[in-house]
């Protein structure tokens, strides 16, 4: 045909190529990401608590547990201790920022620790359906029925405190979330056609969970547990600010407003940074978790 | 003409997005007289949605309506209050869309839905709205109205969805039934059922009808003149007859060459256009259908084709049939 | 429809079973002996027997799980350790005042946040949607605890317009005094509440407006007030519903620390002494209790949204659920 061999089209080549180099920059994750301003702010909220976390004992200026009787109920801004000090005299700087340190082990610690036996368990429930995913599910409302913080108060009265044990309390709470949300999108990925595709094909149920079904929940899991790290963090300042959680003398962002809430006429500095900083930290986790959802569901966005 | 209801003149509806400006709708005019019934074919893509959605003004946020005018019954439509658009919404102008089934309010009664539309139209009590809605929904051939008129949507079968959608039209004494593929969504038997209806009750009240679908066999049926589009423009406007006999646009040739046609006695093979529409945010410089066209030549790339009249009411977008014609008038005019 | 309620309530059988069932597991591995504990160091060998069979906590595991079982379903929750009063006697007394704590602030946030959320979603990605959405993530956010000290520094310690603990009755102190007590405690627990209903509200109500069926009201000409505030709100209402449900829970566990911190004579005050008195029988009750409210508002739930949208009921009735 010889409209194939026209030149000098009106729509060249170069232009078409462009718009689609434009279009697919626009429809990449990443860019769909840090165009979100808000997502980009809670980025780098996490990214400095990791950093700062990571780092404690380099960035922080003093041992969060050095006394000093001579200098206790320090103000802000006092020399040589930036956010002053507490009842004992220790540099409040740098016991937040071992609480931050803290913060991290714990969210993070339970979050893939719940994260893991909830999916675990959602995959099971979601592929196999049944009776298998009767009795699952059945297990996970009931423990759903518990009001997260008594579920945790509840396991940690029983295992004690200690940071193994507050990661194990919060890390069972937040099981039945995940394993509600990788249930849900595995019964729907197990009757895609390539999962039948598969079947035909003489393919495991195993490898089919774990290969091919298993990868389809990412964006959902990486959502739920980004925004899952927020409240563990409440959680665990929660439980650390019953005097359940953490224990003094460890620092803890919950133990320190604990220890702040007595002293608020003397010192609120301490009481109002402890705090400060958990909101903080939630509000990037949770901006971050809303902007990998909305890169990853654009029906939510527009 | 005096009873011209709608006049829409070179529309431009663009929609921005971030990846570049698309050209929905391109400079579309029309008129739409009283009990006339207009056909819009086209791909989809083509802008005839857009365009209907123009004419009720229920555009999506990132459409604008950049350039052209709307005039119903002589008024601007562009420059209505929210208050008189709402007027104008149902009591002029009624439109009925592709899938029945989500275009009632699914968690109220069609009852209710139905009063509510003779309330803010008509301004009816409720006793009397329900008479006349139930009075509507037996004008449209709904067996036991009563019953119906108590029922929610999800209760109702597609067919009856679209009968209940064309009584509210009905109820308000629209003037102008916007109906954008009435009858995609709907069984093969129950669409001939709809569109009779549709055509009766136009008949009955005189009111205009602009019909928007892809099957140019219901154009046929239907209309009495047919709109082609293709990426955002009027490729070729004409009455129906003339467009089956005489189609001038190569799009058209092909359109009609890909309808399957069961009273054919032969049966020859479905013809299928070759490629693909263009991309609408790079449309706008040539013939946009040149890269398809068999007959493409050097001139179809380099500019945009008017739409010219080049026979009485058959206005068609084509440089080479303009040529041809302008060839023969020379001819003529040598000869003569 | 009825069909389906039943159908649900047969569904909770196994739930309940499952939290009676948790419940008891949890008190029972717990390390250490409650028995010692409270007798102190130095005991009579022979009031262990005594003081165990009172507890409940004589005979096989079994036999044990039995009589708590049948001991809840005759009402009686066991006793506390610490009060030797029955558990259940306690939490009717505390209760009431957790749930004028945590029903006014929850209706509160309700109609705010929904508020809120609507107009947010009516000016979708406007200013005012823009800083509405920043307030709600502000609200789900904020460590309810945190909030509660920082309004006690400012409106208590501060200003000293507000008392900072406790709770005044109407019929002794008036009216003002308690709602002057109110006010503080509620403000704090209604911010996470607040903030979720407000995101929920208004991704529902985005969905709901972009619909085709808002589409084709607003082409029939109905006005924006009806196709926001009756017909998109009605569609948009299931998620939301679905979320006050479950931010009853949310809102006693908020209960628990802010009634902590106010000095708020309800059950989490009470549950935080037990914590601290090792009671666990009086713990294990308030667990269960909760959990039970929980269950069952989750049920009531799930029947509204049957009522708002029967086509809900239909696809139920349908094994679609």
């Amino acid at each position: 045909m010889e409209a194939k061999v026209l030149n000098g089209g009106a729509i060249s080549k170069e232009a078409q190529a462009a718009m689609i180099r434009k279009e697919r920059t626009a429809n990449n994750a990443w860019h769909k990401f840090s165009r979100n301003k808000s997502a980009l702010v809670g980025l780098v909220i996490v990214c400095l608590m990791l950093f700062i976390g990571i780092l404690a004992p380099v960035v922080s200026p003093y041992d969060p547990n050095a006394l000093d009787v001579t200098a206790t109920y320090l103000p802000p801004l006092s020399e040589g201790h930036l956010l002053g000090t507490d009842d004992l005299g220790r540099d409040l700087l740098s016991r937040l920022i071992y609480g931050a340190r803290m913060s991290i082990v714990v969210a993070l610690g339970a979050t893939v620790l719940g994260g893991a036996i909830g999916i675990l368990l959602g995959l099971i429930s979601g592929y196999a359906g049944g009776v298998v995913d009767a009795i699952i599910m059945r297990v996970m409302d009931g423990m759903f029925a518990f009001p997260f913080i008594l579920l945790s108060i509840l396991l940690v009265t029983i295992l004690g405190s200690g940071v193994f044990n507050v990661i194990l309390a919060i890390g069972i709470g937040t099981v039945p979330g995940f394993a509600r949300v990788v249930r849900s999108k595995v019964m729907v990925t197990k009757n895609e056609e390539f999962c039948n595709a598969e079947r035909v094909l003489g393919a495991s149920p195993l490898r089919i969970m774990f290969s091919h079904v298993l990868p389809n929940t990412v964006s959902e899991v990486v959502v739920y547990a980004t925004l899952n790290i927020g409240s563990a963090i409440i959680s665990e300042a929660s439980l650390s600010f019953l005097g359940l959680g953490i224990l003094i003398p460890t620092p803890s962002w919950g133990n320190i407003l604990r220890g702040g809430r007595g002293c608020l006429t003397t010192a609120p500095h301490l009481a109002l940074f402890s705090g400060l900083l958990i909101f903080i930290a939630v509000i990037g986790f949770n901006l971050v978790g809303d902007g990998i959802r909305d890169v990853m569901d654009p029906k939510m966005k527009k | 003409m005096d009873d011209l209801i709608l006049e829409v003149k070179d529309l431009k509806t663009y929609f921005f997005l971030a990846s570049g400006t698309a050209k929905a709708v391109d400079g579309v005019s029309f008129q739409l007289h009283k009990g006339e019934t207009l056909g819009v074919v086209g791909e989809s893509g083509s802008g005839k949605s857009v365009m209907s959605k123009c004419v009720i003004r229920l555009l999506e946020k990132v459409g604008r309506i950049v350039d052209g005018e709307i005039r119903f019954e002589g008024k601007d439509v562009l420059s209505f209050s929210e208050k008189e658009l709402r007027s104008y919404r149902g009591q002029d102008v009624s439109m009925i869309f592709q899938d029945p089934m989500t275009s009632l309010d699914p968690v109220f009664r069609v009852g209710d839905q139905m009063m509510e539309n003779l309330r803010i139209h008509r301004g009816m009590d409720k006793a009397e709205a329900k008479e006349v809605a139930i009075q509507a929904l037996r004008s449209v051939g709904i067996p036991n109205p009563e019953a119906r008129f108590e029922a929610y949507p999800f209760e109702l079968s597609g067919g009856m969805c679209q009968r209940v959608i064309i009584a509210m039209a009905l109820c308000c004494n629209a003037k102008v039934i916007i109906a954008d593929e009435p009858t995609t969504a709907l069984d093969v038997t129950v669409q001939a059922q709809v569109l009779r209806l549709l055509k009766n009750l136009q008949k009955e009240n005189q009111m205009a009808l602009m019909l928007i679908t892809h099957n140019l066999g219901v154009v046929w049926d239907m209309c009495d003149t047919v709109m082609v589009m293709y990426a955002g423009k009027i490729v070729e406007k004409a009455p129906v007859k003339s467009l089956y006999s005489n189609p001038l646009h190569p799009y058209t040739w092909g359109l009609l060459d890909s309808t399957p046609s069961l009273a054919g006695e032969h049966k020859s093979e479905l013809k299928t256009i070759a490629g693909t529409p263009p991309d609408l945010r790079l449309t706008g410089t040539c013939c946009n259908f040149y890269n398809r066209c068999p007959y493409a030549q050097p001139i179809c790339t380099q500019c945009v084709p008017e739409l010219v009249e080049l026979e009485p009411g058959h206005l068609v977008a084509c440089h080479r049939q303009t040529e041809q014609v302008h060839l023969k008038r020379g001819e003529e005019k040598n000869g003569g | 429809m009825q069909k389906v309620i039943l159908k649900r309530l047969l569904q909770l059988i196994p739930t309940l079973l499952i939290v009676v069932t948790l419940t008891f597991v949890a008190t029972r591995v717990i390390p250490g002996d409650p028995v010692a504990a409270l007798l102190g160091e130095q005991y009579d060998a022979s009031k262990v027997d005594e003081l165990k069979a009172e507890l409940g906590l004589s005979g096989s595991i079994p036999q044990q799980f039995l009589d708590y079982l049948v001991g809840i379903l005759h009402g009686d929750f066991g006793d506390s350790y610490y009060f030797k009063t029955s558990a259940m006697s306690m939490i009717q007394e505390r209760l009431p005042n957790t749930l004028i704590l945590s029903v006014t602030s929850l209706v509160i946030a309700i109609i705010i946040g929904m508020i809120l959320g609507i107009v947010s979603a009516k000016h979708q990605s406007g200013t005012l949607d823009y800083v509405l959405t920043i307030l709600s993530l502000f609200g789900v956010s904020a460590p309810v605890f945190w909030v509660a000290i920082m309004m006690v520094l400012l409106f208590s310690v501060t200003l000293g317009w507000l008392p900072s603990f406790g709770m005044a009755s109407i019929a002794q102190d008036g009216f003002a005094t308690f709602l002057r007590h109110l006010i503080l405690p509620c403000a704090c627990l209604s911010v996470i509440p607040m903030g979720t209903f407000t995101r929920i509200t208004r991704s529902s109500m985005i969905e709901a407006l972009g619909s085709d069926s808002i589409r084709a009201l607003r082409a029939r000409g109905v006005s924006e007030r009806s196709v926001v505030w009756k017909h998109a709100l009605k569609n948009a209402l299931p998620p939301i519903l679905t979320v006050i449900g479950m931010q009853f829970a949310g809102c006693f566990a908020g209960a628990v620390l802010t009634e902590n911190i106010f000095a708020w004579p309800g059950m989490g005050t009470m549950i935080s002494s037990a914590i601290e008195n090792r009671d666990y029988a009086l713990i294990q009750a308030t667990v269960l209790v909760v959990a039970l409210a929980f269950v069952v508002i989750n049920l009531i739930t799930d029947v509204l949204y049957m009522v708002i949208n029967p086509k809900v009921a239909l696809d139920a009735e349908n094994g679609g659920m």
